[in-house]
């Protein structure tokens, strides 16, 4: 349905192991790909006409402090094997932590009776985009330093360092996390695909608050961090990581620097106690890649899932308004000439990039929104036929070992403008506006025409100047008009990525981590309304 | 062995809990035992069956905490996972907040398990999918909908001599069913701990009728409407009162429930005085687990009582601090109503908006815990006491508190996502734009 969790919430996959176990092997792919024939072998004798099966190892390390404490360290870990077959044209699934011949035999044998069940149900028997197997091969996270490898006291000594710094700064209270992931991921199918991949990600981030004790008000600054497809080095402050930008507000690339940014907070969620509240109306919109990601994902991302456009979540996450008719005239305007945006999951640092996705397919990018004309969505094999396509867009996508695999959003993002333009030099133009970075609130109908977002940051601009804070900020609008009213989008040395580890869709549900690319973008006469309430 | 009996459970938590050389540990075995079907385009699309078992160890030395976990119950792995949470104990830093683990306690005997829906078939499943969709391709509609049945149990010990268990059942069921023209959707939701009460034909009509009778739906002005709120539509503002009830973000400043100067607003009056929320596992209609994941047990606590803030939520720690008695969150939520049928909200209405469901609720403001939503399958128009045409969704923001201070009237209770909560009737419900979404 969109992005979950709470501000510092996680997914909990899995349960918590010392750190030592999570560097050391279980098993080797020599031996899951024993295990793994067992599951084919079983499944095809059975009657399956199609079947993967995925070994996997999903690691995590997560980190609570707030202020100079630490509160948890959970080093969790989750292992076991999902099967799927295709048994008269209908997918049926299982899933056991039983890792050997016995239990992942069992576990074939039930996915095939589950198919089997069904499959009297079944009115559009599975077609299958043909995929070619690529034997044995590996895919690896490029990074240059395992989080898994670093000591906890390190990790420990950064976080409450900038937990002071961020205190010492102005706020009254913080609650920080960093989060570690590691995905070892084991895939064969029928194909003769035996692909195994070492995915790595990681996220730190907090939450700021300052209180006016006289007052009782209070408000809060999230980090301006993102989660990225990267080891420690993330962590590492480095200038080619950096961007100045208005309001004299610092963001990042792939190189964050958390005191900095403590630094930062501390006296931004003070001066936020202060700031004036906004006057609702039509405001032109400077929007950082650390918000404007939250949007992309939302009213772009998720519009163009195939399998919400043809109603497969309409019991959950909904369905879309970007139809197949609108799309098959080849002229809808989902947005003006400006606007490019396209999927990809090849992109280093990104939260989606592997070499292949979790039904074997390899994994590219494609267009979606071409100078504003929508020309395509985001498909996997059983549905790539209903486009007319031949291949999978590769973006099929389980949390677990113990979830079934479909269509996930792939990193979508916003191409960067052709001509040289900084923020700042955006600002300039802008006559009555307001900058906003971070994120902030979210919300956006079952078919996706209508959202209301806030944000992190808010700071006013008037005849090209900034002119100080605001408060209460949240902006409605709908897709289609929003991005038909893109005036601007600054070059590529701004182009940074905004992601999240939480995406939620599916029944049962599952989260997934993506990344959404873009440079600072401007939007003209956009409805703002004030938040403030009293009670 | 994914389900074990209390015996069973308690006679590897005290082989494990023999094991511990640490100053004190704490373990939590559990397993789980489900399966469920999904459904889409009148068809099934994916279906799939789950079965896991966990024992979690922690131990203490001092203030520093080390957690362990395996999934093989020989004697030799659970020594392993034992002395796997000793050591990473010892690397921990020190916790200043970190709470002795409980020692014996008295729980009451639960309700969550029901013996007939332990053992669910495929075929079961199959069956509950063919009957709701039978019912939309009679209808010329289309459903999508999703099942999932479970069966699992929970057990905690520690070297302190604490021992809980219990075991659950239950099912939970939704249908959106659209027109084939896509003018028009609805939507049911089901929830029993006793899967045998599923009537999935009776809910699927019920979001048939919805669907049927929103099509062709007026566009009106956003503002401040009267509304009615059918328990799916009011359930996820509700909850969100009780994620912000802490006692210690309302005494550090950071909550609704803050008071200017310092302090909380436990019992003041904060909401109409007809509004009574409380929990209660041992009610019969959503019965739920005795005891918290750290052994506290769960009794019948009132939040608000005659609108009144009667209790917030004090962990073992905040509670020690500010020498409360520990109040665990709540595990359901009970909402007082009256003995009024929807319909008879609707019949006393003069001119309001009937919102049968709600959907991606986000906060706004913690500090007067505004949320926004959209209303979603199915909004009316109401006009002299009858539903007069379907309305297009709408955009609201909105705090719980400040709708259940404009309060007109409440219905009878009804089971909503393991929650009894009434339909209701409020006035100047404040939605600020209009959505096409169907």
């Amino acid at each position: 349905m969109g992005i979950g969790g709470t501000i510092l919430g996680v997914p909990l996959i899995g349960s918590a192991v010392d750190p030592a176990v999570l560097l050391t092997p279980i098993m080797d792919a020599a031996a899951k790909k024993v295990l793994s024939d067992v599951a084919l072998n079983t499944a095809t004798s059975g009657g399956a006409t199609y079947a993967d099966v995925r070994i996997g190892r999903y690691l995590n390390q997560f980190i609570y402090a707030r202020e100079d404490k630490v509160q948890n360290i959970e080093n969790r870990e989750s292992f076991g094997v999902g099967i799927r077959v295709i048994v008269n044209g209908t997918w049926g699934f299982a899933a056991t932590s039983d890792v050997n011949e016995e239990g992942i035999a069992a576990a074939a044998k039930q996915a095939v009776a589950i198919a089997k069940a069904n499959s009297s149900l079944q009115t559009e028997p599975v077609r299958l985009a043909p995929t070619k197997g690529v034997g044995e091969v590996t895919w690896a996270t490029p990074i240059e330093k395992n989080a898994f490898e670093v000591p906890i006291s390190e990790k420990v000594d950064l976080m409450l360092n900038a937990n002071a710094i961020a205190l010492k700064s102005g706020a009254s209270y913080i609650d920080s996390a960093l989060f570690l992931v590691n995905e070892k991921k084991y895939f064969a199918s029928t194909d003769g695909s035996y692909i195994d991949q070492d995915v790595h990600r990681i996220w730190p981030n907090f939450s700021v608050t300052a209180i006016d004790e006289e007052t009782g008000k209070f408000r809060s600054r999230q980090a301006l961090s993102s989660p990225m497809g990267m080891g420690y080095e993330y962590l590492d402050p480095r200038a080619e990581g950096k961007v100045e930008c208005p309001g004299g507000c610092i963001g990042y690339s792939h190189h964050y620097d958390l005191l900095e940014d403590a630094e930062m907070a501390g006296k931004q969620v003070k001066a936020k106690l202060k700031a004036k509240s906004v006057v609702a109306g039509k405001y032109d919109l400077v929007l950082d890649p650390n918000h404007l990601g939250l949007t992309i994902h939302e009213a772009v991302g998720h519009p163009l899932e195939l399998d919400r456009v043809l109603g497969y979540e309409a019991n959950y996450a909904g369905t879309s308004f970007a139809t197949l008719d609108k799309w098959k005239t080849g002229t809808f305007k989902y947005g003006n000439e400006k606007v490019n945006l396209y999927a990809d999951k090849t992109m280093q640092y990104s939260l989606g990039a592997v070499g292949y996705d979790d039904e074997g397919v390899a994994t590219k990018k494609w267009d979606l929104v071409k100078k504003g004309i929508l020309v395509n969505y985001q498909a996997i094999r059983d549905q790539i036929h209903m486009i007319d396509q031949k291949e999978s867009h590769g973006c099929c996508y389980a949390d677990s070992w113990s979830s079934v695999q479909f269509q996930r959003m792939p990193n979508v993002n916003l191409a960067p403008g052709e001509e040289p333009l900084t923020p700042q030099e955006m600002v300039k133009d802008v006559e009555k506006g307001i900058y906003i970075a971070g994120r902030g609130s979210y919300s956006i109908d079952q078919q996706r025409y209508n959202f209301q977002f806030g944000g992190t940051l808010f700071y006013e601009i008037k005849n090209g100047e900034i002119v100080g804070e605001l408060e209460d900020v949240a902006y409605q609008s709908n897709t289609q008009e929003f991005w038909n009213s893109c005036a601007a989008i600054c070059d590529k040395r701004d182009f940074r990525f905004w992601g999240s580890f939480f995406d939620g869709k599916g029944q049962p549900g599952q989260v997934s981590a993506v990344s959404h690319g873009s440079s600072t973008t401007r939007f003209n006469g956009v409805n703002v309304i004030n938040t403030a309430r009293k009670l | 062995m994914a389900i074990l009996s209390k015996e069973d459970a308690k006679a590897i938590l005290d082989k494990v809990m023999a094991m511990s050389k640490a100053e004190m540990a704490f373990a939590d075995l559990s397993g789980d035992d489900g399966g469920n079907i999904r459904y889409a385009r009148n068809t099934v699309t994916t279906s799939g069956s789950q079965k896991n078992i966990s024992l979690e160890v922690s131990s203490a030395f001092g203030k520093k905490e080390g957690t362990s976990t395996i999934n093989e119950f020989d004697d030799a792995s659970l020594e392993k996972v034992v002395r796997r949470s000793e050591e990473l104990a010892q690397l921990a830093p020190e916790n200043p907040e970190f709470m002795p683990y409980l020692g014996p306690q008295t729980y009451d005997k639960a309700i969550t398990a029901d013996p007939g829906s332990m053992i669910v078939d495929p075929a079961k499943r199959a069956q509950w999918a063919a009957k709701s969709i039978g019912v939309c391709k009679r209808g010329g509609l289309t459903a999508a909908g999703f099942i999932e049945d479970y069966h699992g149990f929970t057990a905690l010990a520690s070297t302190n001599g604490l021992f809980a268990y219990n075991e659950y059942t239950g099912l939970d069921f939704s249908v959106t069913v659209r027109t084939d023209d896509g003018t028009g959707s609805g939507y049911a939701l089901r929830d029993y701990n006793d899967i045998n009460k599923l009537d999935a034909d009776r809910a699927t009509g019920v979001a048939a009728e919805k669907a049927f009778n929103s099509k062709g739906a007026k566009a009106i002005e956003p503002g401040k409407y009267t509304v009615i709120l059918e328990p799916a539509a009011s359930i996820g503002l509700l909850r969100t009162m009780f994620w912000n009830m802490g006692a210690r973000s309302a005494d550090e400043g950071r909550s609704y429930l803050s008071k200017a100067g310092g302090g909380n607003k436990q019992g003041e009056q904060l909401l109409d005085d007809r509004v009574t929320i409380y929990t209660d596992p041992l009610h019969k209609e959503v019965p739920n687990a005795t005891f918290d994941w750290s052994g506290n047990p769960r009794k019948k606590t009132y939040f608000y009582n005659k609108g009144k803030v009667e209790n917030l939520v004090y962990d073992r720690y905040w509670a020690k601090e500010k020498n409360m008695p520990v109040c665990p969150y709540p595990s359901n939520l009970i909402m007082e109503g009256g003995s009024a049928s929807r319909e008879d909200l609707i019949k006393d209405t003069k001119k309001g908006i009937l919102l049968t469901r709600t959907w991606y609720i986000r906060a706004v403001d913690p500090q007067t815990l505004l949320y926004t939503g959209l209303t979603r399958d199915g909004t009316f128009y109401i006009e002299d006491g009858k539903i007069k045409h379907p309305i297009k969704n709408l955009r609201f923001n909105e705090s719980p508190i400040i709708m259940l201070n404009n309060l007109e009237a409440l219905g009878r209770p009804e089971r909503i996502n393991g929650h009894l909560i009434p339909p209701m009737k409020v006035r100047d419900f404040t939605f600020t734009s209009l959505s096409d979404a169907i």
